[in-house]
């Protein structure tokens, strides 16, 4: 099958870029500089990321929307502030995650951000969930284009007025050459950012403009090497639909109240495994020495039983050591427990981590 | 000193006397990008001509290292193990992975000359 393209395809060749097929897209991995600059450069500077790829589905409706959709997603969202974002999940009735997503109320109902991979079986799904009730729209007409990094919101004010005064996990509409473009303070590389919604047509020469700005464009490589310092779950690696939020330590993402209240797909499971625990739970891995551990590396015991298993490892460019995550049985997931990684055959030392290995700068609340 | 020598898996090959210098092209560099991780062949070993001897990793991926000639390793280069960055910036110089000692010179016949090996990397583009 024949690759899509972005709106920022031709942009990526002009600068470079190393293009791949990801989710059937032919998108950047690098550009010239090559990942580790990306990735530092996004850590010190600001970074833009083409993620126009992923799913942006747009569900219109009322209150009576926001019921249905608690039905749906473990998330609070009758109770969701306009413009307020939650990440969330897709779920099957067993708790296995079909899709992380992100979910913002905005004036006419709910925008969800999906994983590009996924986003034409969510759209399905949730279409046979919801019924015909309301208006679902998957848009092909829209770009999604992500600043990041501590220099990303003086960038992006130059061009956009107003988008300094965002909360963290917060959106708005702001004017831009006279169309309106939705812009939530948000991201996935641990950084301060924000990520924005427009029309297609308007994507290159704003691309243009936050490179003129001094922001670098970034690939996907440098994006999975940021994510997993920030210790931030990629999906079809570190969850899928064999897994579930609580194994995966996300149980943060799902609201006290629906915990309690429960009535969404997976609830009964999800309950279950906060009152009896997980046999097997997500971790942080840090090899000793430089040694990388990649996906489906086999984890052991110091007594050589295998315990689990890498679902994501590289080297961390900000903090100069190998990092990894996966799933490990749940008696050594205690943090500086010592395990063992058979990598080529040889049985390398690393012990259990603290998450994220990268601190975190996200603005909380700037006008709290 | 000898002619600089390539092989279709991108090592560079340099011979003096009896003993080969070995590393990996600017070519290969770039293909793989930030090398991250480098592992050398044991000291005291003996590699079999094409055969594994070390392994490089990028950001993104492991790939193998194979020895372009036979022969038994006589020497590292530990500076690229402590500092990988070290073999984008200077592959086919500083940056050399391993020494070897040639068991038979025959071997380097079948390697590809500068020129060709600048032909042979542009046309298979990998």
């Amino acid at each position: 099958m024949e690759n899509k393209i972005t709106a920022l395809n031709s942009l990526h060749k002009k600068y470079g870029a190393k293009l791949v097929s990801f989710a059937g897209y032919e998108m950047p991995i690098q550009y010239s500089k090559g990942i580790i600059e990306e990735h530092k450069s996004t850590r010190e500077n600001a970074g833009i990321f083409d993620v126009s790829h992923m799913g942006q589905l747009f569900i219109r409706g009322d209150s009576l929307l926001a019921e249905d959709l608690e039905k749906i997603f473990p998330a609070e969202l009758k109770n969701c502030k306009l413009n307020q974002s939650k990440y969330s999940f897709l779920m099957n009735d067993e708790a296995g995650i079909h899709d992380d997503l992100i979910i913002t109320r905005v004036a006419d109902g709910f925008n969800i951000v999906l994983n590009a991979a996924c986003k034409h079986s969510d759209f399905e799904l949730l279409k046979k969930l919801l019924g015909d009730k309301y208006e679902m729209n998957l848009s092909e007409e829209l770009s999604l284009i992500a600043i990041q990094g501590p220099k990303a919101v003086k960038i992006l004010e130059k061009i956009i007025h107003g988008v300094s005064e965002l909360n963290f996990m917060n959106g708005n509409s702001f004017n831009y050459q006279d169309e309106s473009v939705y812009i939530t303070r948000s991201g996935y590389t641990g950084e301060d950012g924000f990520e924005i919604s427009m029309k297609n047509r308007y994507a290159e020469l704003f691309t243009e403009k936050l490179i003129n700005e001094g922001a670098n464009l970034i690939g996907l490589g440098a994006r999975d090497t940021l994510r997993l310092e920030a210790g931030l779950c990629l999906y079809g690696h570190d969850i899928d639909i064999n897994k579930s939020p609580i194994e995966a330590s996300l149980k943060w993402a799902i609201s006290k109240n629906r915990i309690i209240s429960g009535g969404f797909i997976g609830f009964e499971k999800i309950k279950s495994q906060i009152e009896n625990g997980t046999s097997k739970v997500r971790v942080g891995i840090k090899p000793e020495g430089r040694i990388i551990a990649r996906e489906n590396t086999v984890i052991f015991s110091e007594d050589n039983k295998n315990i689990g298993e890498i679902t994501s490892g590289t080297f961390g460019p900000s903090i100069q050591v190998p990092i990894a995550m996966g799933y490990i049985e749940s008696s050594f997931s205690k943090v500086d427990t010592k395990i063992f990684l058979e990598v080529r055959g040889k049985k390398h030392p690393a012990s259990i981590s603290n998450l994220p290995f990268y601190k975190k700068s996200y603005v909380k609340g700037v006008n709290q | 000193m000898s002619e600089v020598k390539f092989s279709k898996e991108h090592e560079w090959i340099k011979l003096d006397g009896d003993t080969a210098t070995i590393g990996i092209t600017q070519h290969a560099t770039e293909m793989l990008g930030d090398i991250v991780f480098v592992e050398l062949p044991e000291l005291g070993s003996s590699v079999a001509k094409d055969g594994n001897a070390g392994v490089v990793e990028s950001t993104k991926a492991a790939s193998d290292i194979y020895t372009p000639v036979s022969g038994e390793i006589i020497e590292n280069n530990q500076s690229i193990v402590d500092d990988p960055a070290k073999i984008n910036a200077d592959p086919e110089n500083e940056a050399w992975f391993f020494k070897l000692k040639i068991s038979n010179k025959s071997e380097m016949d079948s390697l590809m000359n500068k020129e060709e090996y600048e032909k042979f990397s542009k046309e298979s583009g990998n």
